[in-house]
């Protein structure tokens, strides 16, 4: 594999390419979905190919082909130049890669059960279908689970004389039941609305137990329909760790990519209301705020060896006490604003660019639990599962929806409230954090479908996080 | 000249990669299979320079197959080789095999009669990266004093279909898509952005400097704008802001699946839209850009969904079908789990100019885009999501000032419903959202609820 993605990179040399790097990507995936005892899809994927960067002046060209051939590697590798040179015909200013170690190297992610070589099939569908059974029983018309699993091996090359082959296995399930009522429906998932995945084995779906959790889930989703409405205030907000992962990787992991912050996805995915010019100085949040980007968690979902441009992965500091200190790069970005490349450039495939993207970015544990901020709240809401999302193009202003809530009073959980909603700006709403969970109750979630890109592609970002307590937020916008 | 599919070595190419996979599966299963071929490049560019450019070859194979009564599993594979569809036919037949019967398997589709389709057109087809980064230039120097960010594309695809049921079909598609913005600095405050767009079958029907000039005018339009209390406006939108909000009810609403489990809105027979509002789904359209057969090698034709306000469709596949006992309606996407889907829907348009509905207005607000929209409840139809790239206040109806973005949270199908509608634009055009593409007009509707600032 070596040879072709070597052959690739030589090819853009001979045809101009002051750089080039090429990579070749084989991936199994497999999906599959039950629903109401059914299982109603089961899609199993082979794709493979390789993707040829090359940068002549200051433009860059990519071209991949599904064909793993010399001859189709090195037309590859002649054609990313010529769409180089076609971006020269509206150019931009100098551009200098981020210096990076030569690197040879293999890595390989670790796992106990690999799901598509150690377990069959019929367990797999089993799992699902008696996850779906629980939920049905306990009540509910649609009763829905899934799971989905990469197998992925890369080769990377680059015209620096970097050779390295990875081998990630990325898994994970979510089971979810639906209530529907007189002109509603209320849905409780779990172990989170898009599950739980990790750069680990099918132990990760073994460990969630989605048949134990199941009757609950359903029980609570019919719960809800009867629940009275969040109501319509300002409040303290206490969120559950999987709600914060939404939170942090909305208001904190986007709004710190290099690339949105340079204006990169302007049209697209926006830009952030961060200035590289603050970076170091600005508050982001209260002096509990400590986020990190840290590619080297153990199973993390935002985890690997090196990143697309041959980068080792890294922890990085983002807030530090509440200051703004980090962001997300790769190596054409990272010198804009005088750093080096934090090894977090990728691509969700051999046919696409890869592009800064967030790796593990998390928050770090404070010193306090759900228990004990629950016990501190004399009048709040605890609200949990993220159920909608929506954002401005600055990362700025958001409005997210969770599956259910408790009303808490005088520091005790009370009735249960549907439609739970709430609204803040990103640098108040985090500069209002008084309450951290602590290391026990650090969860590191898993998105497995990051929207990013044109043509779009779909990433696996990690976010560790705890529950964490907000003061005077807007909740109940409808 | 007509196409000739059987002249076609792109289609030759396809049928035998097809018919290998039939030939490897023998008569251990019922079967279909598909084969796209096709490249895809995007040219994309932001502070006025081009700063990814991408391309690519692209094939895949689609396998599905049907053992016993009912056992089905579908692959797919990007490697053509025999190694590859060898794995390919073995992993599927092997999936189904541990699978257990759907009592409701409505069996592969027969051999039907097409639509005479072909959104083609070959000079896009061969469209180099030159060709994009021309229409980049055009747009970017539009604005020459703004900056300038988006993309031009161009996609070709050939497609093959064929099945142990007799199914053996062909189609090919070109689009070419120009989406971007300029933005301008303001005097003091963020700067505005403004935006344009064109979809078309053909790269030669977008015009760069056109496209680009739409985006800087709605830019400088909208430098110093003023802010806008939250509360429910009259309200026009323009067809990008109209495409934003169909993705709900074409996606969650009109899927035959979803409607027999109960989560969508729809009741047929009843008046739930305006009598202005025609929504029907039709790839056979001349200005449609889908195939003349869905993922199940059911044919398309224009399926209705909404006549004068009145709900009368629901977008099926053949499971749905079956279960409805109706016909398949060809809106198959290749998953049962998710069920059909409307890939090619019209809004009826109307007889008024955007300036006409504007000048209906005494007071409301011009929204040339809305963004990050998400569905908070099926059945309500409830969406939240924010304005960008051009929100103006329309006072005596007229144009006057532009608006400081507003987040909205509002119900589509009230937005919509009998006696919301006030008027219909005459400038529907092909729009992309994030289903797809679609056919939609401006509209001028009594009432839109915003919920909030933008920023804050």
């Amino acid at each position: 594999m070596f040879d072709l993605a070597t052959a690739a990179v030589e090819a853009a040399l001979a045809a101009g390419a002051r750089y080039a790097d090429a990579r070749l990507m084989v991936v199994r995936y497999e999906s599959m979905a039950a629903k109401n005892r059914v299982v109603e899809d089961l899609t199993q994927t082979e794709t493979a190919g390789i993707g040829v960067r090359a940068l002549i002046g200051s433009s860059w060209g990519f071209q991949s082909t599904p064909e793993l051939t010399l001859a189709a590697a090195r037309g590859a590798g002649q054609r990313a130049a010529a769409v180089a040179r076609a971006s020269a015909r509206v150019a931009g200013p100098d551009l200098e890669l981020a210096p990076a170690p030569v690197v040879e190297a293999s890595w390989q992610s670790t796992w106990v059960e690999h799901p598509l070589d150690d377990v069959s099939l019929t367990e797999r569908a089993d799992l699902l279908v008696g996850a779906t059974g629980a939920m049905a029983d306990a009540g509910v018309p649609l009763a829905q689970a899934s799971h989905q699993i990469w197998d992925t091996e890369k080769w990377f090359v680059s015209s620096e004389g970097s050779r390295i082959d990875q081998h990630l296995l990325e898994c994970g399930a979510v089971i979810d039941a639906t209530a529907i009522g007189d002109g509603e429906t209320q849905r409780r998932s779990y172990p989170g609305v898009r599950g739980q995945f990790g750069t680990r084995g099918w132990e990760l779906v073994r460990e969630i137990d989605l048949l134990a959790n199941a009757p609950r889930v359903a029980e609570e989703a019919q719960a809800l329909l009867r629940a009275p409405q969040c109501p319509e205030t300002t409040t303290t907000l206490i969120l559950g760790s999987e709600q914060m992962a939404l939170q942090i990787h909305e208001s904190i992991g986007h709004a710190i990519e290099l690339d949105r912050i340079l204006g990169w996805e302007a049209a697209f995915a926006g830009t952030s209301w961060l200035d590289p010019a603050q970076l170091g100085s600005l508050r982001y949040g209260s002096d509990l705020m400590n986020v990190t980007a840290d590619a080297t968690l153990p199973g993390a979902l935002g985890s690997f060896g090196y990143d697309d441009e041959g980068v080792a992965a890294q922890a990085v500091d983002i807030v530090k006490d509440g200051t703004w200190v980090g962001v997300l790069s790769g190596r054409d970005s990272a010198p804009l604003v005088g750093r080096t490349s934090g090894g977090m450039v990728r691509a969700d495939g051999a046919a696409r660019l890869p592009m800064v993207r967030m790796t593990n970015v998390g928050l770090l544990p404070g010193d306090s639990s759900l228990a004990e901020m629950i016990a501190a709240t004399e009048d709040g809401i605890y609200m949990d599962t993220n159920r909608s999302w929506s954002i401005d193009d600055k990362r700025l202003n958001f409005q997210f929806g969770c599956e259910i809530a408790w009303e808490v009073n005088d520091g005790q959980l009370g009735q249960m409230l549907r439609n739970p909603t709430y609204t803040g700006i990103g640098p108040q709403f985090w500069a209002s954090m008084d309450m951290v969970g602590g290391p026990d109750e650090w969860v590191f979630w898993g998105t497995a479908n990051c929207g990013k890109g044109q043509p779009m592609q779909v990433g696996h970002t990690g976010h560790p996080s705890v529950p964490a307590r907000f003061r005077d937020v807007r909740v109940g916008v409808r | 000249m007509a196409w000739q599919p059987e002249a076609d070595p792109l289609v030759a190419a396809g049928s035998g990669v097809c018919d290998e996979v039939l030939q490897r599966i023998g008569g251990r299963a019922q079967a279909l299979v598909t084969c796209g071929t096709g490249t895809s490049a995007l040219t994309r560019f932001a502070n006025s320079r081009i700063h990814q450019n991408m391309a690519s070859d692209e094939q895949h194979v689609r396998l599905r197959v049907v053992v016993g009564a009912g056992q089905v599993a579908q692959a797919t594979t990007t490697r053509v080789d025999p190694d590859g569809l060898e794995r390919l036919v073995k992993g599927c037949l092997a999936a189904a095999a541990l699978r257990p019967a759907d009592p409701e398997f409505p069996g592969l589709a027969d051999p039907g009669s097409l639509a005479e389709v072909d959104h083609w057109d070959d000079v896009t087809a061969a469209a180099d990266p030159d060709a994009r980064a021309q229409v980049v230039a055009d747009f970017v120097a539009a604005g020459a004093d703004l900056e300038a960010a988006g993309y031009c594309s161009t996609d070709a695809g050939t497609h093959v279909l064929r099945s142990t049921s007799g199914l053996a079909y062909a189609s090919r598609a070109t689009m070419a898509q120009v989406d971007g913005i300029h933005r301008a600095a303001a005097p003091s405050g963020p700067p505005t952005d403004g935006c344009g767009q064109g979809t078309s079958v053909r790269l030669a029907d977008l015009n760069g400097a056109r496209l680009g000039a739409v985006a800087a005018a709605k830019a400088r339009a909208g430098t110093e704008p003023v802010n806008l209390e939250p509360g429910s406006y009259e309200v026009v939108l323009e067809p990008r802001a109209v495409a934003a909000l169909l993705l709900f009810p074409a996606w969650l609403g009109f899927n035959a699946k979803a409607h027999a489990e109960g989560t969508s809105f729809v009741h047929l027979g009843e008046q739930q839209l305006d009598e202005q509002i025609d929504l029907w789904d039709d790839a056979t359209d001349q200005r449609a850009l889908g195939r003349p057969y869905d993922a199940e090698g059911t044919p398309k034709r224009r399926l209705d969904l909404v006549r004068a306000g009145v709900s009368v469709g629901l977008a099926h596949d053949r499971r749905s079908a079956r279960l409805a006992g109706v016909e398949p309606t060809g809106s198959s996407i290749g998953s049962e789990a998710f069920g059909g889907y409307p890939a090619d829907l019209f809004l009826g348009a109307g007889q008024q100019s955007r300036d006409d509905l504007v000048a209906g207005v005494e007071r409301g607000l011009l929204v040339s885009d809305l963004w990050y929209n998400r569905i908070l409840d099926p059945k309500t139809q409830v969406v939240t999501g924010l304005t960008r790239n051009g929100l103006f206040l329309i006072e005596g109806g007229e144009v006057t000032r532009p608006v400081q973005d507003l987040r909205y949270t509002q119900s589509v199908i009230a937005a919509l419903g009998p006696g919301h509608v006030l008027g219909i634009g005459d400038d529907a055009a092909l729009v992309a959202n994030e289903g797809g593409v679609v056919h939609v007009p401006s509209l001028r509707l009594a009432s839109f609820a915003f919920t909030g600032g933008a920023r804050g």
